[in-house]
């Protein structure tokens, strides 16, 4: 076959992949709508502030709730928890920025 | 019509040839080029799939946590504050919460405890989460030992395990009933660790915000905006992760397209020459420069998104744990619910395909609009 | 028939450098026949095949093609001739691609791309199926024994061979007139009689040719028909050879 036709081929090919995931990111949200995640009772009642990314330091696991010099106050050796205490940050409340 | 298909597949299969002879090269290229789209698009991927954890999670966070501050401190909370809050006019309601953080010295991970009044936790027994689980191998109907503040041992039967679709919430939690939390870290009985607020009207949050902080000047109530605020700026384009792998990838991709654009050899420009001294106009030089800039760019786009899409949402993104994850022992194994934002990729796309294509053929501009006949004179 | 009448080219006009390449050349080249332009070097062989060849614009006069109008795909009706100076670039191209076939000194193959590539390439942008022209590509290559090179590069081929691999190029899209500038000046005397052979057969098929040369081998060629001399852009002497 022509090069070039199995050029335009593999683009079609690669261009419905590429379209496709949008319809499969709706799928599987779909799906995990069900799931037992929303439907946990027990955690929805803990009323969490933070997501659980990073757990290393209290200002990289809930940094909506940590002090902006709460990185200074972690650990005597370490100012900072890097990478994740650079790409984490604790909140800048209207009282901390007063 | 059918003429100027055949034109174009024609010329797209010079591009193919042409492409190939110099294998080594485009071939990097177009692997270069990969990998920058594969980067770009995974943390566009990642970021947005993070976004709508955040934006579930937060929605069931309270509208407002109040935190009391000594010495620039962040300190426990007395309770009798919860009673006088729960005055306010607009406060619907007002609930303590009791929660910290234990090291664990056997394998160095900081777990998030939290206490729970629910009844469907029995006495000296533990909920956890799928990471504790993992860190400290245990089943449900295990024992969990844990180091009280003056070192007795505090033993919980694990009563349940969070299923680790939860992970992004509590990986790392550890409920347990308020008596156990109070042993655990002889807790004073009078306070808690912040006070969760609920209001009944979400306008009126500031007001009742400002009646907390001139009622208690010692204070600090942080409003649920505030938290939103918090994440958005984590997955903010400007913050962090995001600005430090954008600017690496259009660094690179800047100084590629750059070698693109300034290095038209002089072999190049003399096939354009022979090229047009045979009979092809300058509209098919440009074609066949517009398609060389196509194969290459569209089929790195194209593969680097969907290389990304699975690494983000079927590999859950191993790239960038490790970036986040840093030098936590307990990391969560986080299933992403796929998130596709059209409007990103569009964008990608335009800063990627785009620019190449340009790169490519624009240098060849020049080149292709000489006379034919001075492309006899080489 | 091809008709030139009082045609001019100078470079740089109106400036101190102007140039007068080409000097109000009238002349006429028949069809089917084999002429040659024989000079010495620079006195405006190239310049004139470039302005027959349209690929460039003279400063004045008027060319004519005849008969070979046929070819064109915009053809007015009632008239059996063209006047080129005057159209437009995109016919001009197609008046090339369909009537002219070029031989270079320099051959002016693309290297690393095969010797079928090479000679199909001036269909390529023509819209013709592939499939249609690589028949008529791999029916030169046997006419010029090169089908057992087909498929290499042409970085390997000996000079005689590339020769014949620009000959083929040039017949490609079926042309009525080549045009060969200085064909032989990169062959040694046995290639250079053989080209002249080759030459030969293509007029035996009809074609017609235009070759500009200072090359013995190729104005004292008995094949040939008409020797146009020039010198300093002006044509000095035009004989036939019948
Ligand atoms: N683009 C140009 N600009 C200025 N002078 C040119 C250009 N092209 C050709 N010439 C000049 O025109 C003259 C005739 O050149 P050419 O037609 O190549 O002669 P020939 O092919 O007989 O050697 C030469 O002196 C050459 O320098
Ligand atoms: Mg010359």
């Amino acid at each position: 076959m022509r090069r070039s036709i199995l050029f335009i081929l593999f683009i079609t090919a690669a261009m419905t992949t590429f379209l496709l995931l949008p319809l499969h990111a709706r799928h599987a949200r779909q799906r995990i709508a069900g799931n037992d995640r929303q439907h946990n009772a027990q955690l929805q009642n803990l009323h969490v502030t933070d997501l659980c990314l990073a757990t290393e330091a209290r200002y990289t696991r809930h940094p909506a709730m940590a002090d902006r010099h709460a990185p200074f106050q972690e650990h005597p050796l370490a100012l900072e928890h890097f990478p994740s205490g650079s790409l984490v940050m604790p909140n800048m409340t209207e009282r901390n920025k007063r | 019509m059918k003429r100027s298909l055949e034109r174009h597949l024609n010329i797209l299969e010079f591009t193919l040839a042409s492409l190939l002879r110099r294998r080594g090269k485009n071939l990097s290229l177009l692997a270069m080029y990969l990998l920058v789209v594969f980067i770009l698009a995974s943390l566009l991927f990642f970021v947005a799939a993070l976004k709508r954890e955040a934006a579930i999670i937060l929605n069931d966070a309270p509208d407002m946590i109040v935190q009391r501050l000594m010495a620039g401190r962040q300190d426990l909370v007395p309770v009798r504050y919860a009673a006088e809050i729960a005055q306010i006019r607009g406060v619907a309601a007002v609930r303590p919460r009791y929660w910290g953080y234990y090291y664990d010295t056997l394998n160095g991970a900081n777990y998030t405890i939290m206490a729970s009044d629910d009844p469907a936790l029995p006495p000296e027994s533990a909920a956890i989460g799928s990471g504790v689980a993992k860190a400290r191998n245990l089943k449900v109907g295990d024992l969990l030992p844990l180091t009280s503040y003056n070192r007795a041992p505090v033993m919980l039967e694990i009563h349940s395990i969070f299923s680790s679709s939860a992970d992004l919430i509590a990986a790392d939690t550890i409920l347990m009933p308020p008596a156990d939390f109070q042993k655990l870290f002889n807790f004073p009985n009078s306070q808690a660790t912040d006070l969760a607020v609920s209001v009944r009207n979400p306008q009126e949050l500031p007001t009742v915000a400002a009646k907390i902080a001139s009622q208690y000047p010692d204070s600090r109530p942080i409003l649920k905006r505030e938290i939103q605020r918090t994440y958005q700026s984590i997955f903010d384009w400007r913050g962090g992760m995001t600005l430090m792998v954008l600017t690496s990838a259009l660094l690179s991709f800047i100084i590629f397209a750059w070698d693109k654009g300034t290095g038209l050899s002089a072999e190049e420009r003399k096939e354009i020459g022979i090229l047009k001294s045979i009979g092809w106009e300058t509209s098919d030089v440009l074609l066949l420069k517009f398609w060389e800039g196509i194969v290459i760019s569209l089929t790195a786009f194209l593969l680097g998104v969907v290389l990304a899409y699975g690494h983000v949402f079927f590999l859950s993104a191993p790239l960038f744990a490790q970036a986040l994850k840093g030098w936590s022992v307990l990391y969560p194994s986080f299933q992403l619910v796929p998130v596709v934002d059209l409007y990103q990729i569009t964008v990608l796309f335009f800063l990627t395909v785009v620019p190449y294509t340009a790169a490519t053929i624009i240098p060849c501009w020049r080149a292709a609009t000489i006379d034919p006949d001075t492309a006899m004179r080489y | 028939m091809i008709e030139l009448s009082a045609i001019t080219k100078s470079f740089n006009s109106g400036k101190p450098n102007q140039f007068t390449a080409v000097d109000n050349v009238t002349l006429v080249v028949n069809p089917q026949q084999i002429t040659v332009l024989k000079g010495p070097s620079g006195s405006g062989k190239t310049s004139l095949l470039a302005l027959i060849g349209c690929m460039a614009r003279p400063t004045s006069g008027r060319i004519f093609l005849r008969g070979v109008a046929a070819a064109v795909p915009f053809q007015q009706e009632g008239m059996e001739s063209v006047e080129i100076t005057s159209l437009p670039e995109r016919f001009l191209n197609d008046i090339r691609r369909s009537t002219f076939g070029f031989i270079f000194q320099q051959f002016n193959l693309v290297k690393g791309i095969t010797v079928l590539e090479n000679v199909m390439l001036p269909a390529y942008p023509t819209g013709e199926r592939r499939s249609d022209f690589r028949v008529r590509a791999l029916a030169l290559l046997e006419q010029f024994s090169l089908s057992r090179h087909a498929g290499q590069r042409i970085e390997l081929l000996s000079g005689g061979e590339l020769q014949r691999v620009a000959i083929a190029r040039a017949l490609i899209n079926n042309p009525s007139i080549i045009i060969a500038d200085e064909p032989t000046a990169h062959l040694d005397s046995k290639l250079s009689q053989e080209f002249m052979a080759i030459v030969g057969r293509l007029k035996g098929e009809g074609k017609s040719v235009l070759i500009a040369s200072h090359d013995p081998i190729v104005f004292d060629s008995p094949l040939i028909d008409r020797i146009v001399e020039m010198r300093d852009g002006s044509v000095v002497n035009s004989r036939s050879c019948r």
